[in-house]
């Protein structure tokens, strides 16, 4: 398993101050955004897992998502948009005592980056990719995002958006991820173990979190403030229970969380030099 | 002391020279006519305790080498105009970021998918400028398969010292010409390591302004926990859109270059001194020069050979003493006058600089330069 997860038995409590750049505060992600949720949630589990600052690398794309990056005292590359999987996988190769973490939006993973995505998932280096979906392009203004609900208005989709979603867990699986997970920012506790998890998980592993877009998305589709978007989430998963705290789901699908999908399969860096190994030995006779 | 000679294509001079250099990541995906560098290092990089990768696309390459770049690696990739194409956002993202790291771009036919196995120099423009915005380069353009070794392992050097990315640009005749080379013994070969900084170091600013403009780099888990990025940034690493702060971080980083000429131009000068005519070419249309020179100089014509071997930056000091010295100049190029266009905004009189084009997959042949420059006498 993973040498740089150091499990001790005694440890201060999780206080997230420790692992953020206060000098860079205020933030500037808009108030009710669900990505300082999921920063928490990375954050949480990072302290859990024991895992040094010093040995941590955030690698992230453009977008919102790509900004969350910069404000973890950790090493942090801001790349270019759709790409911090393909960064990061060159960061793992040359450097596996690092943790490797990605942060990515739904843009800058499945359209700009699809190709990336998929390929990481076929290779099964470990790399942990955070997937903020909030269903936007939200950095450039509110336009459709392969993750946009159908119907829902943007500022390129003055009429509802007429696209078929992404199943983004369902792609991961089908692109060979050996971990894939999907939580809501509204359950932070199960976000931080999912995540938690799929650090754990020695290989490439894939989690969804269902994050909010309030300033702009909900704006635009009129899904109410902050506390009604964020109580939605709970109807999207158990629409028979839930189904009467906002007037309209947020998405129309059933939301399935936690693991979702889990295999055991060779880590590829680890192969990969053992392979290496072998033809040294090779040329060595 | 006898030289040992070594039958060497040009692509596996690349090749071998990058790992003499200290290459130990490359990242690449396949594109006709660079592809042997790709399988030459998947075979030799395992065995020196290298990665190599082929990635999903060219973007993904760039990404990587950046990455293991900035993991601390010496590295790689190699690829061709198509390819080149793809990778310019990232090219500037090292240049912005100072992430050292060579690109091999052997020129094929283009535009588009153009003549991927004939030879062409379509691409000096696009090494220079392909990349939007200001950023800075350094491209270098050897003209034979030992100059690929010694220019491979001057890339990278140039790359460590300069923190920036560096291509390496020729064409598909001498990326598969195969000719004697002298491989330097182990050992003798002069490798350069980007400063680091100090782990112990508090107060460490990745982006420094270091009085020789290149600020050291920090490893991850050396204990700095740097920022990186693309956007516009201060030493500290983090953003700024402040117009003063904004304007220093990129005049540094191309006044690096632009201060640094002395220890980046080369070039190579035959018989310019007392050159009437001169010739301003580079890689194998360079070649022809030199074999045209010597035709012409054997009739007792003045005429000499200037050859930018860094291309970019470009050797303007060279280039206008020599061209201000000759009453012509003549630029053959395998385009439609790229080079050209660069010297004539260098000489006195711009109508002086005449040029010779080939855009059909055929090298330029000595005698089509002599009988040139026999015409441009004539006139």
């Amino acid at each position: 398993m993973n040498e740089i997860v150091r499990k001790d038995a005694v440890r201060p409590a999780f206080d997230i101050k420790d692992y953020l750049r206060l000098d860079l505060m205020p933030h500037f992600m808009c108030p009710g955004c669900g990505h300082g949720i999921a920063l928490r949630a990375l954050l949480w589990a990072t302290h859990e897992l024991g895992i040094e600052k010093n040995q941590l690398a955030v690698v992230s794309g453009i977008g919102c998502s790509g900004r969350v990056g910069a404000y973890i005292d950790a090493n942090t590359y801001h790349t270019t948009h759709g790409r911090p999987l393909a960064f990061a996988t060159g960061l793992k190769l040359a450097r596996p005592d690092l943790k490797v973490i990605v942060i990515t939006g739904d843009g800058d993973c499945l359209a700009i980056g699809g190709n990336h995505l998929i390929h990481a998932c076929r290779r099964n280096l470990d790399i942990t990719c955070l997937m903020l979906n909030n269903e936007v392009y939200g950095m450039t203004g509110g336009q459709v995002s392969p993750t946009t609900s159908v119907n829902r208005l943007t500022t390129t989709t003055p009429a509802g958006n007429c696209e078929p979603t992404f199943d983004a867990c369902k792609l991961a699986e089908a692109a060979g991820a050996s971990f894939v997970g999907r939580e809501v920012t509204r359950q932070a506790p199960a976000l931080k173990n999912l995540i938690r998890a799929a650090m754990e998980h020695d290989g490439f592993s894939f989690v969804e979190v269902m994050s909010d877009c309030t300033e702009i998305y909900g704006r635009k589709n009129d899904l109410g403030e902050s506390p009604e978007m964020i109580l939605s989430q709970k109807a999207d998963m158990r629409p028979e229970a839930f189904g009467n705290v906002a007037d309209q789901p947020f998405r129309p699908n059933r939301l399935v969380t936690g693991v979702l999908a889990k295999q055991e399969r060779p880590e590829y860096g680890r192969t990969y030099r053992a392979r290496a190994a072998l033809e040294r030995a090779k040329k060595g006779r | 002391m006898t030289k040992t000679l070594t039958p060497v294509a040009g692509n596996h001079a690349c090749a071998l020279a990058a790992i003499a250099a200290g290459c130990r990541f490359f990242a690449g995906y396949p594109i006709t006519p660079s592809s042997e560098i790709a399988e030459f290092m998947s075979r030799e990089l395992p065995r020196v305790d290298g990665v190599f990768i082929q990635m999903e696309d060219e973007i993904a390459s760039i990404a990587a080498i950046i990455g293991a770049s900035l993991g601390g690696s010496k590295t790689m990739t190699a690829t061709s105009g198509p390819g080149f194409s793809l990778m310019q956002e990232n090219l500037g993202y090292a240049a912005m970021t100072e992430t050292p790291c060579v690109i091999i771009n052997v020129m094929r036919g283009g535009p588009s998918t153009g003549m991927p196995t004939r030879p062409a120099q379509g691409d000096i423009m696009q090494a220079r400028w392909g990349s939007h915005g200001d950023h800075p380069i350094i491209v270098v353009a050897p003209a034979s398969v030992q100059e690929i070794h010694s220019e491979t392992i001057r890339a990278f050097n140039l790359a460590e010292e300069f923190r920036t990315p560096v291509v390496v640009l020729y064409d598909e005749i001498v990326a598969h010409l195969m000719e004697m080379v002298e491989l330097p013994a182990a050992g003798t070969i002069k490798q350069v390591d980007r400063k680091w900084a100090d782990a112990a170091q508090a107060n460490y600013l990745p982006y420094a302004e270091t009085p020789d403009l290149v600020p050291p780099m920090s490893r991850p888990g050396d204990g700095h926990r740097v920022h990186v990025t693309g956007l516009t940034h201060t030493p500290d690493g983090f953003p700024t859109q402040k117009p003063d702060l904004a304007d220093r971080a990129l005049m540094r980083i191309l006044d690096k270059i632009e201060k640094n000429r002395g220890k980046i131009e080369k070039i190579e000068a035959i018989e310019t001194d007392d050159a009437d005519i001169l010739i301003v070419a580079i890689g194998i249309v360079a070649r022809a020069a030199r074999s045209a020179v010597a035709s012409l100089r054997s009739e007792g014509i003045k005429v000499g050979l200037l050859r930018p071997v860094t291309l970019w930056p470009f050797p303007e000091a060279a280039v206008r003493a020599a061209a201000n010295n000759a009453r012509v100049v003549l630029v053959p190029e395998m385009n439609t006058g790229q080079l050209n266009r660069e010297v004539e905004r260098l000489v006195d009189a711009p109508a002086k600089v005449a040029g010779l084009h080939r855009v059909d997959g055929e090298p330029i042949a000595p005698g089509e330069i002599a009988a040139r420059i026999r015409e441009m006498i004539a006139q």
